[in-house]
């Protein structure tokens, strides 16, 4: 019995002691719910909140890109499609079975699915099909709640319906880089948002964007929404238009008239400096970048030799060429050193010190005055006046036509081209300046480079005697008699403008044109230009200076023409430069008069119907 | 049936004498808790008796006239019961081994045509039994050599339940087995020898016994932050759920935690987090103040009685009961891995509710024979 009392006295011991761990134990879950409920309370009601509550971002419509008269270069399309959050997908057999039985999935697509599926990261989501019919769609959505991790998405795809004609003006949309400023702004976190990346569609990126609406819903842990809070929901606010000044026609006829070149042309409306076409070939579907370019695609791109991503028309500098006669000639004009009167000899080259110079026509012009030395591109002519003015005045010259000045049109990727000094000489190379360098850079090579863009603003402030600027947006009543003169004498400007009209107007000049651009005897003006690659030597030029044709591409000439028409009433100037395409009168005038005369043509009609406008009002 | 005699001195109660011993008083509380988890698992359907509440309120029903008949069933018949008990409970744990279906990549369940058996459950209550008749006969245990049999008792189902998997129940066996060893009076040397032992071999067999999922718990336990949409979402979910129900919590039916399913399994194992959520931490300290209170009294019956057996059984339910609300409420609240024990009472489960009441069955078995006297024996059945 005493013992019965020991073992009883022990257990009662030992029951106490393990009572009393158990209460220990409740006291630690007692004073960790204190800890989570009345502590940490407010954090981890914030964090249910954020459970609870989604906030849907509704994207913005991004605004139109139209040209001048109001014609669509960049829009969107409705773009059903479906996707898949692999993180919500438990059986993907049975899901895509399931799929399979609502929409058609081929074969080699469920494939690929399956493929980026293993593949993928789990928080990212697959594309199962885009651009689906509304039908298809629909029925998808009905079945939606069979079908787990399939989530339906109604968005917007821009669109360029001109496609590579105009990719280089437009540019295209992409995904926001992640280097992108603000990015913590919702919309540009949101899943599939597109930013303008280049081109217009970058310049104007923010207007064209538009402002976001929000919608709050409840949902569940996987993600269904449960009701929609009406009250919170704002409306998207869709971007603005924006209106750029090219023609979707001109532009058009402008590519196709350089098609299968690697070349670059510009037409400016004089009335207000507008640029009308801005054309740079080979060029790119930028169709393919909005939707998503495929690495093969873009890597294409990226290898083609001719360069399609690269804008020419503003990036590329190339020797203004003999394009650049008029401005030595005008430049010598107000320094009084040159005379339209005066005629100099062309025996087909000059000396100066032990270096011979040569012009173009081996056998010589003769004697020749101002305006048959622009007609016929005489380079001896030039030489001289060049000689008289010396680099440093015909530099100043050069700065008042806008070269080696940036123009890019706010695109990005321009260039200034270059306009050399003595002192940029020095600077760049530790040398002296050379006189050779002043009698080459008087018929536009050497160091001196412009963008095709340059020397058709080059062209537009001859025309117009005025300090031109291109701009491609759309500006109503703006008119060139507000712009600021060029400062050219009168005399000068006659000059030029006499000289270019005898290149393309006289039958003795370098790109006559028997019935005026028109075929209807309608005068314009114009001036060629070679820009040369290469050297030629003594030894070459002794014996037979090699036709383009027989180089090889890359050293082939680059063929360049300036010019404006009307002659009396300029309207529009252009230039045109077709990388070592060979002859500037052969290759490049006819591209320009070609895209010259429909600009003409379309602004008659123009004209017509707003004359006619006026009538009925 | 020849072994059922009964010899030597002994009070044989009247039916009416017995329930007039019945506690009711440990009924009221364990009535309380069954409302209790009605209530949240109304609640967690949404506000819907169906599917969890009415089952739960009509298998709470059904388990306690059980109770009451098993309670009513004389003490030494449960003892005389034991081994054989034990000794089914062991057979359908080594048939789990060998013919067990499989449920979510664990052999836990036997497939008896109508019936899903978890052996594991009822091994719980064959251990406590078994373990008792065995204490009751061997009484001092200051000699290594009475361990032997205890530490077979313990090891077996503790090996057979682990290689299911199912490290929770297998650890729960192992710690109700061992407090009852400690009960019945266990040295402490041998105690501080264990210790020592398992200081030195948990952290081993942490690393090195556990297969991938159980390890991965056990790595989310340790930081769940880590993976908030993977292991570590019931945590992390949860502690959100309890944290935002603050002092009085969101109300009855609005805890958006639950009722929006961020919360898995919140019908059972992680039902805690409702009432947290819903009712706030006064809710929380509430029920968990009836858990107490249902510890209390168990072990108040334990040492109240007068038989080694009855004392051992009620320990040792007792203990169980208290480590369930434990490990299951420290789960929850994110001080323990999660390891899958659910509330007793509250969470929602057939296979607990029948366990924890016939649990409860015997507990009042012995307290209402607890001034039994039963023979000290070594016989296998007396």
């Amino acid at each position: 019995m005493m013992r019965d009392e020991d073992s009883r006295t022990r257990f009662t011991r030992r029951a106490i002691m393990l009572g009393g761990g158990g209460l220990l134990g409740f006291v630690g879950l007692t004073s960790r719910l204190y800890q989570l409920q009345i502590l940490e309370a407010k954090k981890y009601q914030g964090l249910s909140e954020e459970n609870q509550f989604n906030f849907r971002l509704l994207v913005p419509s991004r605004g139109k890109i139209l040209d001048h008269k109001g014609r669509v270069l960049a829009s969107n399309v409705e773009n059903f499609r479906i996707l898949l959050r692999p993180d919500q997908v438990n059986d993907l057999d049975a899901l895509l079975l399931r799929l399979s039985q609502v929409m058609t999935l081929s074969p080699e697509r469920e494939a690929q699915i399956r493929k980026e599926f293993t593949k993928r990261a789990k928080a990212s989501t697959i594309e199962i099909v885009d651009h689906m019919d509304w039908k298809t769609f629909a029925r998808v959505n009905l079945w939606l709640p069979e079908l787990p991790g399939i989530q339906p998405e109604a968005g917007e795809v821009r669109t360029y319906p001109a496609g590579n004609e105009l990719a280089h003006i437009i540019g295209y949309v992409g995904a926001v880089p992640p280097d992108y400023p603000n990015k913590s702004e919702p919309l540009l976190r949101h899943q599939g948002f597109r930013i303008g990346r280049t081109g217009m569609e970058r310049k104007f990126d923010l207007a064209l964007r538009g402002k976001a609406g929000a919608l709050k819903f409840e949902v569940n842990a996987v993600g269904r929404v449960i009701r929609e809070l009406p009250d919170i929901r704002t409306k998207a606010k869709a971007g603005k238009d924006i209106k750029l000044s090219v023609d979707l026609e001109l532009q058009s006829v402008a590519a196709k008239a350089l098609a299968g070149t690697s070349g670059a042309a510009c037409v400016l409306d004089l009335a207000n400096g507008e640029v009308r076409a801005l054309v740079s070939t080979p060029s790119f579907d930028p169709n393919k970048f909005a939707k998503g370019i495929s690495n093969e695609d873009y890597q294409a791109l990226l290898g083609d030799e001719f360069n399609p991503l690269f804008n020419k028309a503003i990036g590329g500098a190339f020797p203004p060429a003999s394009c650049f006669k008029p401005v030595v000639a005008m430049a010598a004009m107000d320094a009084g050193l040159a005379d339209p009167k005066e005629r100099i000899h062309c025996s087909g080259k000059i000396e100066l010190g032990d270096r011979v110079f040569h012009c173009w026509r081996r056998k010589g012009h003769g004697n020749v005055n101002l305006n048959g030395a622009i007609g016929v591109s005489c380079d001896i002519y030039f030489y001289e006046l060049a000689k008289r003015l010396g680099i440093d005045r015909i530099h100043d010259a050069a700065l008042k036509f806008g070269f080696g000045k940036l123009f890019d049109l706010d695109l990005g990727g321009g260039s200034s081209g270059l306009v050399p000094t003595q002192a940029w000489k020095r600077a760049r190379f530790d040398l002296p300046w050379a006189q050779g360098e002043t009698l080459i850079a008087g018929i536009g090579q050497g160091y001196l480079s412009a963008t095709p863009l340059q020397l058709a603003i080059m062209t537009a402030r001859i025309a117009t005697g005025r300090k031109i600027v291109p701009t491609l947006v759309h500006q109503e009543g703006s008119s060139v008699d507000t712009i600021e003169p060029l400062g050219f004498s009168d005399a000068a400007l006659d000059v030029a403008k006499q000289g270019m009209s005898s290149v393309v107007n006289k039958p003795w000049a370098t790109a006559y044109t028997p019935n005026g651009l028109d075929g209807e005897g309608m005068l314009w003006a114009g001036k060629t230009g070679t820009g040369q690659v290469r050297r030629i030597s003594q030894a070459e030029r002794d014996d037979i200076v090699l036709k383009n044709k027989d180089l090889p591409w890359e050293l082939r000439d680059h063929a360049l023409f300036v010019g404006f028409a009307p002659l009396d009433k300029p309207q529009f100037a252009i230039s045109v430069v077709v990388e070592h395409g060979g002859g500037g009168s052969s290759t490049a005038a006819p591209v320009a008069r070609q895209i010259l005369r429909f600009a003409l043509q379309q602004n008659e009609k123009l004209v017509a119907i707003q004359n006619s406008k006026k009538q009925t009002l | 049936m020849t072994y059922l005699r009964f010899d030597g001195p002994e009070t044989t109660l009247t039916f009416a004498a017995k329930v007039a011993r019945i506690n009711w008083f440990l009924m009221l509380l364990l009535v309380a808790l069954a409302l209790i988890g009605m209530v949240m698992l109304y609640s967690a359907s949404g506000g819907s008796f169906s599917p969890y509440a009415d089952r739960h309120g009509i298998r709470f029903a059904v388990s306690l006239v059980l109770l009451l008949g098993l309670a009513l069933i004389d003490i030494r018949i449960w003892m005389a019961l034991a081994y054989p008990i034990y000794a089914v409970a062991l057979v359908l744990l080594f048939g789990v081994e060998f013919f067990g279906a499989t449920a979510m990549g664990a052999q836990r369940w036997l497939d008896l045509g109508p019936v899903r058996l978890q052996p594991s459950e009822i091994m719980k209550l064959a251990l406590v039994l078994g373990l008792a008749r065995y204490l009751h006969g061997a009484g001092e245990i200051k000699k290594l050599q009475s361990l032997i049999i205890p530490v077979f008792m313990i090891g077996v189902p503790f090996f057979l339940i682990l290689t299911q998997p199912d490290l929770g129940t297998s650890i729960l066996v192992g710690a109700i087995g061992v407090l009852m060893v400690f009960l019945a009076g266990l040295s402490w040397r041998v105690i501080l020898a264990g210790a020592i032992a398992s200081a030195i071999g948990l952290p081993l067999f942490l690393r090195f016994g556990l297969k991938e999922y159980q390890w991965r718990r056990v790595q989310t336990f340790l930081n769940p932050e880590s993976d908030p949409l993977g292991s570590g979402y019931h945590i992390l979910q949860s502690k959100i759920a309890l944290g935002s129900g603050g002092l009085d919590g969101k109300g009855f039916l609005n805890g958006s935690q639950s009722n929006l399913n961020f919360l898995p399994e919140k019908q059972t194992d992680f039902i805690f987090t409702m009432i947290g959520e819903e009712f706030g931490f006064l809710g929380s300290i509430g029920v968990l103040s009836l858990f107490i209170l249902v510890t209390m009294v168990g072990f108040y019956i334990a040492i109240k009685s007068r038989s080694i057996f009855g004392r051992m059984v009620a320990g040792g339910i007792t203990t169980m009961f208290c480590l369930y609300v434990l490990v299951n409420v420290g789960m929850v609240v994110g001080l323990l891995p999660v390891v899958g024990v659910p509330l007793p009472l509250i969470s929602y489960g057939g296979t607990v509710m029948l366990a924890v009441m016939i649990g409860f069955a015997m507990v009042m078995n012995v307290h209402i024979h607890r001034y039994s006297e039963l023979p000290i024996g070594r016989s296998l059945f007396l």
